[in-house]
This record gives structure tokens, C-alpha cells and sequence, in this order.
């Protein structure tokens, strides 16, 4: 058993908090800059010039990529031999989430009621976070701000299994033409098959979190992974929706098995500032 | 980067956006302000009850925006546009009101671009999440109205050659439309 304190939670995710608004991962930064060797419009080249020289500044100076800063999406992976003293875990999280986005001058943007009034609650929480319970005396929390943006343009279709992988395909392809320029292209496409409902849309969130362009270990899902990436990119809509050979960036799928009277296929679009940090405690 | 683009100054005159068409290249000099989602629900409530606006409308352009806080000694914080088709609902009305320019990131509504043209009014779109570049060209911010919308507030804006692109003219143009479709066609033929 291994004992881990509240403040070091609340320290750890504070700092991921800051570091992922401030700090664009290597792997994003070097999808972009192969895009921008690769795209044919003169006026994309031009965007995935600015978003590169965005980035850089934010690095620099140690600020914000994007105003928006997100919602604060926390996937802990808490190892069952791992005791936490001192407070809640959740409330732990979200104590970390209110000095961060305090203290890095990021954009506190939760509300609630979540219809009505519609208050600010004025510390960016609470945080959305997905717990796994895993063997092991580790933690390991991985801070996802993501933008409303591009998180309004998620799409779940409870689909026939007779839809078969081109029903996945057409599905994919389409929500991202209905995302058109609103999620802020070039996007990474996060695709959850499988599970339930709920399950499926929590994959394709998942999904977001590995590195640029790494495919899935099956053969058959990292083929789907590469047409599906293809088609999105001959769809014209480019950088920021101006026309172009970049749409995404990367195309992520997630996989669960499901019931046999289902074949939930959900996607979870995230925009450039393709944002996430991880530490383990 | 070096910056290309039709100068424009605000507020906008129908001579200075008569021949703008989309797909052009601007840079917006003066003072805009920035409006979104909860501070649009307002403003219309305003007019409803036949008060004015927390600013004079005429000529001015509307900024989709949401802010960081502003580091010490820093105007104000990562400043990108903000997805406009939320505002569509709101944005005819202020059109009527004598908005001339709009700044956001995304596609508008039918409706929306039809009212563009019935009151000659363009929309741009800014880079949406290069919040720390385009914080470059504003000079200066203050809040204006409704503080307690906390990152919602209506501000005023000072810019200095802010990078947009017109995507709805005032004749029913569509540089996302028409840019998309161009190169779709040659994607697919490849």
C-alpha cells in the first residue's frame, strides 16, 4: 500500500493544468509542421504558419495557446494498492483545477445551472473526471482542457451492426463535414466503437490522448484509422475551413466490445490546440 | 510573419466594405468590441425593452471572443474568436441596430448571411486558437458592461492590423463554401 497525500494531487494537478494550456505536446507541433510541408493551399500554409508561430509564443511566454482553456476533462488511472490521506480525491482534483486556472491566468469557463441563470462558477470547476481502478501503487493523472468548440461537434449514432465498417466510415466522414470550420481544423479526430452509449463516447474522448498519429496495436483498427484519415482529408475543408488538403491531423480509434444488437460508434473532435499532460504519482 | 490585407478602419462606412469580397484579406484598425454568447442574450433583451446598447452600434464591429485574464502588465490575455453560430440567433437584431462587421470563426446561418446583405453588413473570421498571436495587435482593453459575466463582459477593444478574412461579403458571398468546394473537387480527382 502506498500512501499518497491530497496536496500532492492538488499540486500535480494544478501544474498539468498550466502546463497544458501553456505547452503544446512535440507530437502536435510535429504533425503540424509535416502538414504544412504537405498542404496544398497557399492561404492553409499560411494558417498552419500562424498556429506554429501561436504555439511558439505561448511557449515563450509562457501564456495561454487558446483563450479558450477549457473544460477540465482529469483521467486518473488509480492503482488499487494506492491509499489517499488527507481528503477526497475528487476534491482533491478540483482544488488543484481552482489554483490553476487561478494562478496561470487561464479562462474560468463552467457555468451552472446549465440552463437558466447560467452563473460562472468563477474557478473553472468542477473538473469532468474519469477514474479506472488498475493494479499497481500508482497514480497516473492526465489533465485534457478541452474547448467548447470543438467538443460541441461531437456526434454518437447508435448504428445497425449491419452498418458494417462502411456504416462506420460514411458516419465519421459526415460528422466531420458537419463540423465544417466550427471545431478549428486541422482537428484529431477521436472515434469510440463499441461498448454502450456512454462507453463509446468516453473511448473516443479517451482516444484524444495518444500521441499524434500513433495507430491503434490491431492491423484491422489501424486500417481504419488511415482510410479514415484519407477521406476526411479529400474533403476539402482545410485549415480552419478555408480550403485544403489538412483537415485532421490524425484520426484515433478506441474499441470496446458490445452487444450484439448494438454498434455504437461515437467522435470526439478536438480542435489543433490538441492540449493534454500527464504525471504519475 | 509579415501582414498582407486590406486596411480597414473602424467604425466601418458602407465605402469601406461595398468592395469587399469574400475570401479577402483584411487588417481592422480601431476600436471593436467583444461580445459573445451570454452578452448577446443581454444586448437583444436591451433592445427589446427599447433601452440602447452599452455602445453606440453604428458602424461597429462585434468580436466573438472570450479572454484569458490579462498577465500583469499585458492588455489583456489569449484572445482567438470564439465558434460564431451560437450568436446567429442574436446577430440580425444587432445588424437592424447599424453592426457593420463581425468577427468570429465558422460557418454562419442562412438566415444570417441573408441579413448580412439586407443591412450590409460582413462577417470576418480570425485564426480560431491562436488566442496568443492574435493578443499581439490589441493594444488596449477595458471592460465596458455587464462585469458580471466575469469572461462573457462586454469590452472594448483597441486594434492595431488585425488579421481576418472576409467570409460573408454583403452580396451573399461564402469564402467557406466556395474555398471548401475548390478544393474538394481537386482532392477528389487526385
Amino acid at each position: 500500500m502506498k500512501e499518497i497525500a491530497f496536496q500532492d494531487i492538488v499540486q500535480t494537478v494544478k501544474r498539468l493544468c498550466i502546463e497544458a494550456n501553456y505547452f503544446l505536446g512535440e507530437d502536435v507541433v510535429q504533425a503540424l509542421q509535416k502538414a504544412r510541408e504537405q498542404e496544398i493551399s497557399p492561404l492553409g500554409r499560411e494558417i498552419l504558419d500562424q498556429l506554429l508561430e501561436n504555439a511558439a509564443i505561448a511557449r515563450q511566454e509562457e501564456a495561454p495557446i487558446c483563450q479558450d482553456t477549457g473544460l477540465t476533462v482529469v483521467f486518473a488511472e488509480v492503482g488499487q494498492d494506492v491509499h489517499i490521506v488527507g481528503g477526497a480525491f475528487e476534491d482533491a482534483i478540483n482544488e488543484g483545477v481552482r489554483q490553476g486556472y487561478t494562478e496561470g491566468y487561464l479562462r474560468k469557463s463552467m457555468v451552472y445551472p446549465p440552463f437558466g441563470s447560467r452563473k460562472n462558477t468563477r474557478d473553472n470547476t468542477p473538473a469532468v473526471i474519469h477514474v479506472r481502478l488498475v493494479p499497481g501503487n500508482q497514480l497516473k493523472l492526465t489533465v485534457l482542457p478541452k474547448g467548447g468548440g470543438s467538443e460541441n461537434m461531437s456526434f454518437l449514432s447508435m448504428m445497425a451492426p449491419a452498418a458494417g465498417r462502411q456504416g462506420i466510415v460514411d458516419f465519421v466522414v459526415a460528422s466531420v463535414e458537419k463540423a465544417g470550420a466550427n471545431p478549428c481544423p486541422p482537428i484529431i479526430v477521436g472515434v469510440g466503437i463499441g461498448g454502450s452509449a456512454d462507453k463509446a463516447m468516453e473511448l473516443a474522448k479517451h482516444a484524444l490522448l495518444r500521441p499524434v498519429g500513433q495507430h491503434h496495436p490491431e492491423p484491422e483498427v489501424a486500417d481504419l484509422e488511415r482510410e479514415l484519415l484519407e477521406r476526411i482529408n479529400r474533403t476539402g475543408i482545410g485549415p480552419q475551413g478555408l480550403g485544403g488538403s489538412t483537415t485532421a491531423l490524425a484520426v484515433h480509434i478506441e474499441t470496446y466490445p458490445c452487444h450484439l444488437a448494438s454498434m455504437p460508434v461515437a467522435v470526439n473532435i478536438q480542435c489543433h490546440a490538441a492540449r493534454h499532460k500527464e504525471a504519475i504519482l | 510573419m509579415e501582414k498582407t490585407g486590406i486596411r480597414l478602419t473602424t467604425p466601418l462606412t458602407l465605402e469601406q466594405i461595398a468592395p469587399l469580397r469574400a475570401g479577402d484579406k483584411v487588417l481592422i484598425n480601431g476600436i471593436i468590441y467583444v461580445a459573445r454568447d451570454a452578452a448577446h442574450k443581454r444586448m437583444v433583451e436591451t433592445l427589446d425593452r427599447g433601452e440602447p446598447l452599452p455602445f453606440d452600434p453604428a458602424g461597429q464591429v462585434i468580436y466573438y471572443m472570450g479572454p484569458t485574464p490579462a498577465k500583469p502588465g499585458r492588455p489583456i490575455g489569449a484572445a482567438g474568436p470564439t465558434t460564431s453560430y451560437r450568436m446567429d440567433a442574436y446577430a440580425p437584431r444587432l445588424m437592424a441596430a447599424g453592426i457593420k462587421g463581425m468577427i468570429g470563426k465558422g460557418e454562419r446561418s442562412p438566415e444570417v448571411i441573408e441579413a448580412m446583405k439586407r443591412y450590409q453588413c460582413v462577417y470576418f473570421a480570425a485564426t480560431g486558437g491562436a488566442g496568443a498571436l492574435i493578443s499581439r495587435c490589441i493594444v488596449a482593453a477595458r471592460v465596458i458592461a455587464y462585469e458580471d459575466l466575469g469572461p462573457e463582459a462586454v469590452q472594448e477593444l483597441t486594434v492595431v492590423d488585425f488579421p481576418a478574412i472576409v467570409i460573408n461579403d454583403i452580396y451573399g458571398g461564402d469564402a467557406y463554401a466556395a474555398e471548401r468546394e475548390k478544393y474538394r473537387k481537386l482532392l477528389q480527382k487526385a
